[in-house]
Order: structure tokens, then C-alpha cells, then sequence
């Protein structure tokens, strides 16, 4: 019997550049398949290309929808399909709803082209759909602009919408990725709820394997543009046959530190607040605060994870404690009082203490080189030390993170996500520091990549002893690295002790629901 | 591996490839060069004399005319009969310049009255005062472009430092220079410049001064909201916990990712100015008559309407020097968009 939707031997290219090379697999009524794959494998390109919904790119192969040959249809028809028949949401709600129009009446507008109805029913039918997805108090939020939405609420918004003309096939490009990880397993469970209810198919597109092993029946691994295994779940992720599959399924983090060795305290904070001050009217201010009386102690050669939602403090912490936003409380390292100093000394001292940012992308100046990148804090704290003794250094640290000295006088545009982190890692490790900020430095990365760079803040860290505050919203990612554990909410400590009782008795409900949706028992 | 190319090195190299950008860069710089040696183009003086075996350079060096045996012991008037006769005898010789008339040479002994339609004597003519329309046309050309040059390079300056500080710093003294700038910018330019110019005469300095004084307000709005933008990037976080003192970070991190609407609109505020001089010019509020000016021939070429010759070539060269900058703006603007190639 013909499948739902059939890909057989799928190209596409940009211009010159091949980006998915005959890829087929297909899609049963009712079915549910992941489609797995790291950034650039060209499973969203795979996913656009049912739709045509890129324009750029050229298409060659086959894409039938029930029989109907669909590459080369013709737009008008394609219409049609877009919307009623294959349904699609996206991986950042936020851009995908049109920032000017009512949730309500983005929703409506697909009820009234497709299916016909007037105004009204629209309405009525889209508030229907809000309640469904689970939004609370739909009759008022169907009037609410995307902005006064919570990630949470969007990627809902944008499931209703895809939802209102009953499709029999949904795609989803990534809906979680962009979301906690207590609203991820919410919108799982969501889409699994409504595809058990209506039947219609899912092709679900994500890099989380984690993800894939809760939801889907069959699972179709991309890399490099080409289809290099698909199955059953189950089959592929019990016995993989590809060794790319065995890579990526090896690629979950295990855990890398140790037992802590009694040491020293490195880093002591006592009494951490932080608020943002609100302008209210022409005169007055409120202070909101941020972050409530937080203490902690990081000894030498460990590593703190600090946890927590988006919004509940964590980047506020370690920007606090590293004295890039002003704080109240009492923060010291190595016994000596950060919180006191200003001016020329807090610089000073800064070279003890570094950041590494969550966006490699973001955190290099893309009109340095990566020699000028990682000697300027040489340049600045060593001043007399020689030019090429610098160059020495430079080159020995780009070593040490895995990256060869010939790349010293590149550009970061010319480097992937992976070699940018190493360089940012570099820059913060030429000065020897005493502590690093990581803050989430794995997060842009894909999970092989993921691994590499924990394993590399590994080795660093036993070798030079150095301490880490490492900010994650992955739980796997700190059970891996972490000795110790703070749990955040809303700007309090909720939690915190050794790794594993976090890990394996958390005491505070928050605690949980943020294990039991990271890390399912499996 | 691709070779390491610079961000400015691939602007560049896609500004090079927009042909008629290209083209226009260099027919501009072309007419700039030749127009920065105008004195050995266009001039009254002779190049080289050679009189009773000893030779002279006039353009270098002033002589009187009891040197070459006139009556009065005056700078000399090499367009004077007596004067050329003397070079024409046996041994000796003069070589004039290729157009042999200053910017405010006025041929006391011509044959035509004024302003005199083009003839062998003056290839483009002469104003209404009998000063050669293609030694004005050099000359203005000249102070148009180095005046123009002056201007936005200061403008430019005094624009990038103002929007710097304003976006680095934000917050309070944002407000207040914000605010200072509202006031600065709403004082009338043109009427203090017309109180100004019936108070002294003002010189290309003083215009200079007035005119960057309120030039660089539209560019420090640009430079103040990428510098607003580029603050919150990870990399300044990353150079500021690094240690690096506010001006560094400012200067190597944030200024050079804060450039391009600066490089972009720097051709069309060349432009810009040179049409600001020569309006100011037209107008009278600009400089003296006896600095060549575009402006001041447009104005005798109004004045004078049947005299086509005044207005046709410097409406000419007015327009072709404003096409090539607006081109060269055009191709500047297209390189600098990454999102291209």
C-alpha cells in the first residue's frame, strides 16, 4: 500500500552546494518518525522541501503526498497542501508568529482559507484549539499578541495553529529545543496526546535522542546530507548499524568528574542579591530584585553546577560573582575581597577569574584574528612580556585546547561552532586563571561536539586545578561535569549539595520534576 | 582550506567587482590627482624661460619685469605683448604652462570684451571679470574636493567620537548628550551663517568650521545605535571580564564592528559637501570671489544667461563629480552588505 508521504532519492542544493544527496524514507498514516540528525545534516532542508517552503533551493527526486507526486506541482497547488493537508511549526515560536497580528487571528486566518469559515467561527474554533493545546483562560489569551506569550504558551499558539485545519501529517522542526526542560516534556506529551487523538502522522525533526526514545515509533538518521540509517526505535537504538549512529547514541555525556578531594575553598559567596532597577514614572524607581541572598563555596579544582530555568537567576549568579554586574554581598576568592574592589584593581584582578560564553558565535570579535583574540589578555596583563613569547604562548594554548597553531592568524568566521568554543576556551586559558564562568558553554553545540569540549574542561581543570562555576540548563551535561550542585527558581537557591545526592535523592519537588523531565528513567 | 581573508579584505574584493563603482573610483581619483597639480596645468607663469643664456623658472620664483627688460620693477605679466615679445627674439624661449592662465589671471591685453566666448585664446571662455572659465573649473574643482575631504574627515570624527561615547556609555550620559544634541541641532545653520558672513568675510576656514560644527550630528546617530547594539555582544563581555580598560574595548572591539554605516555613507557625505560649499558659494555666504568656487561660477552663469559657456561645463562637472561619488557610494554600500557573497 502507498505510504502517506513517500521521499525517494531527495537533492537539494544551494547554488553550488549540495546539502541533502538522495535521501528517501516514508511516512505511514498515523505514524510517528524522528528525524535525527546534527546541526547542518539537512534535516531541516529535507523537512522544507515537502512543502517547497525555501525558494533558494533546487530540488530533484521524488516527494509524493498519497500518490501525488508533489516536486514540480505548481504553487497553486502547493497552497493547498500547505497548511490543510501537511502542517508545520517551527523551532523558535517567537519568530514564527508575526510579532503585529493577535494569536487568535493568526489562527483564524488558516480556519478561514482553507476550511471556509466566517469570522465568528473562526474565533470560536481558535479559542477552542488555545484550550485544547492546554493554554489556560483561552477566551482571553486568544486576544494577547505573541510578545505577552511565554515560550511555553507560543510553541502552544503554534501547535493550535497547525492543528486548526486537521492535518494528517504535522512537522516539526525542533518545537522543544527552544524551550525549559520542564515545558519541553509538557509539549512532548501535548503533540502525543493530539497525534493518539486525531491520528494524523508526525515527522518530528531534533538533534535530542533523548527526545526521539520518548517519542517517536521509527527514527531516520541524517548526516551530511545523506539518510545513513532508519528504523524502528527500538531496533536502531538497541542495535545501531551505522557507526555514525553508534557515535551519536555514544555521545550522551557520562560522567567525568571524580570524587572531590577535600580542598580548599576557592570561591566563597555569602549573601549574593542582585536587582534591576525599574523606572516608574518620571521619578521614582522600584528595584525588582533578581536574584535573593544566594551563597555558595566552590573549592579549588571543582566544579559547581549551577541549574536552573530560563529566568531563574543563573547567568545573573555568575555574572555577579564575577563582578560584571553590581551586586550586594560579600564574594571572595582565595580569601581576598572581590566584592570591595573598583577601577584599575578589579581589572587587574580579572585575570584570575574568566568567562566562557554559551554562543561561540557571539563571543568572538569577528574582526580579530584568533591570534589578536587570545593574546590581548597576554597583551594586557604581561605587558613586557616579548611579542614572540606572546606567539609562543598563543600557540601552545591553541594546542592545549586541540586546535593547531596554523590557525593563529584566521578569522572566527572561518572556524564551525565546535573550533570557535575551543578558541573562546583558549582565550579564557591563556591567562591561567584560577576560576572559569562557563556559562552554558555546551548548549550551541551538537551532542558529539558536546562531549569533546566536556571532555577537554576535563582534562584542563585536572591538570591545572582549576575551579568552575558552570552554568547549564542540561542536567545530563551537569551530572557529567559537576561535584557540586545549586538548583535555582525564581532567584533563590532551592537546592544544593554533593552531585550525586542531587542526583539521586533530590529533596525539593522543583528538584524533581527538573530530573524527572531531563532525565527520564529509561 | 580557504585562504584567510579579512572582513575588509572581502568588501573589497565585492566592491571591485561592482564595475561601475569601480570604474568611478577611478575616474575620480584620476580627476583628483590631475587636479591637485593644477598650478603646473593651468598658470600664468611660465614653466621655464630661457632669456640672454640664463634660464628662469616663473613658476617657482617671482622675477620683476626690469629682469627681462620692461620699465617697471613689478612682477611680471608673461600675457603682455612687450613681455612675449622679448621671449620671442633669437636665444631665447618660454614654455607656458599647457592652459596659460592662473585661477584669477585676467588678460589685461585681450582682444574680446567680457565674458568672452571660447576661442583659441581661452578654450572654455572667460567669466565676467575675463578670468579663463578652464582655470576656475581646475582651481574649484580642487578646493571643492579638498574642502569636502576636510569636512567629512572631521565630521566623520567628531560623529564616530559622539556616537561612541553616547552608545558605549549609554544611560545617563546618553540622556544628557542626547539632549545637548537636540539643542545643538536646532540652532538655524543658514541664519549663522548669513549673520556670520555680514559680520567678517568668511574664508574657507571659517566655513570649515561652521560647517563641521553641525556636519557630524546625522552621522553620530548611526554610530551611537551600533555601538548601542555591539555593547551587548558576548565579545565585549568577554573583553571587559578579560580586564580591558573601557577606551581598549571601545577602540578594538566595538569600533571596528561599528564601521560600516560609517564607510558607507562617507561618499555621500563628500558629495554632500562639496554641494554644501557650492550652494553656500551661489548664495554669496560662501567664500570670497577670489577663491575659485563651483559655486561662484554657477551664480555668474546666472547672472550672466546668454554667456553659456560659464554655466554649461561647471553645471558639467558639478553633476559628473556628484554621479561618480554617488556610484562609488552605491558600490561602498553593496560591499558592505554581508549578506552578499
Amino acid at each position: 500500500m502507498e505510504k502517506l508521504l513517500t521521499v525517494e532519492g531527495l537533492n537539494a542544493r544551494f547554488g553550488q552546494h549540495q546539502v541533502v544527496t538522495a535521501a528517501s524514507f516514508q511516512v505511514a498514516a498515523g505514524e510517528k518518525v524522528a528525524l535525527v540528525g546534527e546541526s547542518g545534516s539537512g534535516k531541516t532542508v529535507t523537512a522544507q522541501a515537502l512543502l517547497q517552503l525555501n525558494p533558494d533551493v533546487a530540488l530533484s527526486g521524488s516527494v509524493r503526498w498519497d500518490g501525488e507526486e508533489l516536486l514540480g506541482v505548481g504553487e497553486k497547488r502547493l497552497r493547498q497542501i500547505r497548511g490543510r493537508d501537511i502542517a508545520m511549526i517551527f523551532q523558535e515560536p517567537m519568530s514564527a508568529l508575526n510579532p503585529l497580528f493577535r494569536v487568535g487571528e493568526q489562527i483564524a486566518e488558516g480556519l478561514s482559507l482553507h476550511l471556509g469559515l466566517n469570522a465568528r467561527e473562526a474565533r470560536a474554533e481558535a479559542i477552542r484549539l488555545l484550550a485544547r493545546t492546554g493554554i489556560a483562560d483561552a477566551e482571553r489569551k486568544v486576544d494577547s499578541y505573541p510578545f505577552q506569550l511565554s515560550g511555553g504558551q507560543r510553541q502552544r499558539a503554534m501547535i493550535a495553529m497547525a492543528l486548526a485545519c486537521k492535518p494528517r501529517l504535522l512537522v516539526a522542526d525542533e518545537p522543544t529545543t527552544a524551550l525549559d526542560v520542564t515545558v519541553q516534556a509538557q509539549i512532548l506529551t501535548l503533540l502525543a496526546d493530539l497525534q493518539r487523538e486525531s491520528g494524523m502522522a508526525v515527522l518530528f525533526i531534533t538533534h535530542d535522542l533523548n527526545l526521539v526514545r520518548r517519542f517517536a515509533d521509527r527514527v531516520v538518521v541524517m548526516r551530511g546530507g545523506l539518510v545513513v540509517e532508519s528504523g524502528e526505535v527500538n531496533t536502531v537504538f538497541a542495535n545501531p548499524s551505522h557507526p555514525y549512529t553508534r557515535e551519536l547514541l555514544a555521545s550522551r555525556p557520562e560522567r567525568l568528574a571524580e570524587a572531590p578531594e577535600s580542598s580548599r575553598e576557592r570561591l566563597t559567596a555569602r549573601a549574593v542579591s542582585v536587582s534591576y532597577r525599574q523606572r516608574t514614572g518620571w521619578f521614582g524607581h522600584r528595584d525588582i530584585p533578581v536574584l535573593r541572598d544566594v551563597s555558595l563555596a566552590l573549592p579549588a579544582g571543582q566544579t559547581l553546577g549551577i541549574v536552573g530555568e530560563s529566568g531563574s537567576g543563573k547567568t545573573t549568579l555568575g555574572m555577579a560573582l564575577l563582578r560584571m554586574l553590581p551586586a550586594q554581598g560579600d564574594i571572595r576568592l582565595d580569601g581576598h575581597a572581590l566584592d570591595k574592589l573598583k577601577g584599575r584593581a578589579l581589572r587587574h584582578a580579572r585575570r584570575d577569574f574568566q568567562i566562557v560564553f554559551q554562543d561561540p558565535f557571539a563571543s568572538l570579535s569577528p574582526r580579530r584574528t584568533v591570534e589578536q583574540i587570545i593574546g590581548e589578555g597576554l597583551a594586557l596583563h604581561q605587558p613586557h612580556m616579548p611579542a614572540d613569547e606572546r606567539r609562543r604562548r598563543v600557540a601552545a594554548v591553541l594546542q592545549e585546547v586541540g586546535l593547531h597553531q596554523d590557525m593563529m592568524p584566521r578569522y572566527p568566521h572561518e572556524f564551525s561552532g565546535g573550533q570557535r568554543q575551543r578558541i573562546a576556551i583558549a582565550r579564557a586559558l591563556v591567562l591561567r586563571p584560577k576560576l572559569m564562568l562557563l556559562d552554558e558553554p555546551t548548549s550551541a553545540l551538537d551532542a558529539t561536539l558536546q562531549k569533546q569540549v566536556l571532555q577537554l574542561l576535563h582534562s584542563l581543570q585536572r591538570k591545572y586545578g582549576l575551579s568552575y562555576l558552570f552554568i547549564s540548563h542540561d542536567l545530563a551535561v551537569i551530572r557529567a561535569v559537576a561535584h557540586q550542585v545549586l538548583v535555582l527558581k525564581d532567584g533563590r537557591v532551592v537546592e544544593e549539595g554533593p552531585a550525586e545526592a542531587i542526583f539521586s535523592q533530590p529533596r525539593h519537588p522543583y528538584t524533581r520534576e527538573l530530573l524527572q523531565a531531563a532525565l527520564p528513567p529509561s | 582550506m580557504s585562504v584567510a581573508m579579512t572582513p575588509g579584505r572581502r568588501v573589497w574584493r565585492r566592491f571591485k567587482g561592482n564595475q561601475r563603482a569601480w570604474v568611478s573610483l577611478w575616474l575620480f581619483g584620476l580627476m583628483f590627482v590631475v587636479s591637485l597639480f593644477a598650478e603646473v596645468l593651468s598658470n600664468d607663469r611660465p614653466l621655464a624661460a630661457r632669456y640672454h643664456d640664463q634660464l628662469y623658472f616663473p613658476i617657482l620664483f617671482q622675477y620683476n619685469e626690469t629682469v627681462f627688460g620692461g620699465d617697471f620693477d613689478t612682477p611680471t605679466d608673461y600675457l603682455d605683448p612687450f613681455i612675449q615679445d622679448q621671449f620671442a627674439r633669437p636665444g631665447n624661449w618660454v614654455v607656458f604652462a599647457p592652459n596659460p592662465y592662473g585661477s584669477n589671471t585676467v588678460n589685461q591685453f585681450a582682444s574680446r570684451p567680457n565674458p568672452a566666448p571660447p576661442s583659441e585664446d581661452n578654450v572654455l571662455g572667460t567669466d565676467d571679470r575675463g578670468r579663463d572659465i578652464l582655470a576656475r573649473l581646475l582651481y574649484g574643482f580642487r578646493v571643492s574636493v579638498l574642502f569636502a575631504l576636510a569636512l567629512t574627515a572631521s565630521g566623520t570624527l567628531i560623529g564616530v567620537l559622539m556616537g561612541a561615547i553616547q552608545g558605549y556609555f549609554a544611560g545617563k550620559t546618553d540622556l544628557v548628550l542626547q539632549r545637548l544634541l537636540e539643542v545643538w541641532g536646532s540652532l538655524p545653520e543658514l541664519y549663522l551663517l548669513i549673520i556670520l558672513s555680514s559680520l567678517f568675510n568668511p574664508g574657507l576656514w571659517i566655513l570649515l568650521l561652521l560647517l563641521t560644527a553641525f556636519g557630524w550630528m546625522g552621522l553620530s546617530d548611526y554610530v551611537r545605535a551600533e555601538f548601542l547594539r555591539n555593547r551587548q555582544m558576548d565579545y565585549v563581555a568577554a573583553a571587559r571580564s578579560l580586564g580591558l580598560p573601557n577606551w581598549q574595548i571601545m577602540w578594538r572591539h566595538v569600533l571596528p564592528n561599528s564601521l560600516t554605516p560609517v564607510l558607507a555613507f562617507l561618499p555621500f557625505r563628500v558629495s554632500s559637501a562639496i554641494l554644501a560649499l557650492t550652494s553656500l558659494d551661489f548664495l554669496g555666504l560662501g567664500v570670497p570671489s577670489s577663491t575659485p568656487s563651483l559655486g561662484e561660477l554657477l551664480a555668474q552663469g546666472k547672472d550672466n544667461l546668454d554667456a553659456w559657456w560659464i554655466a554649461l561645463p561647471t553645471f558639467g562637472l558639478l553633476t559628473l563629480t556628484l554621479l561618480l561619488l554617488i556610484f562609488i557610494g552605491e558600490g561602498l554600500r553593496d560591499a558592505m552588505d554581508t549578506r552578499k557573497g
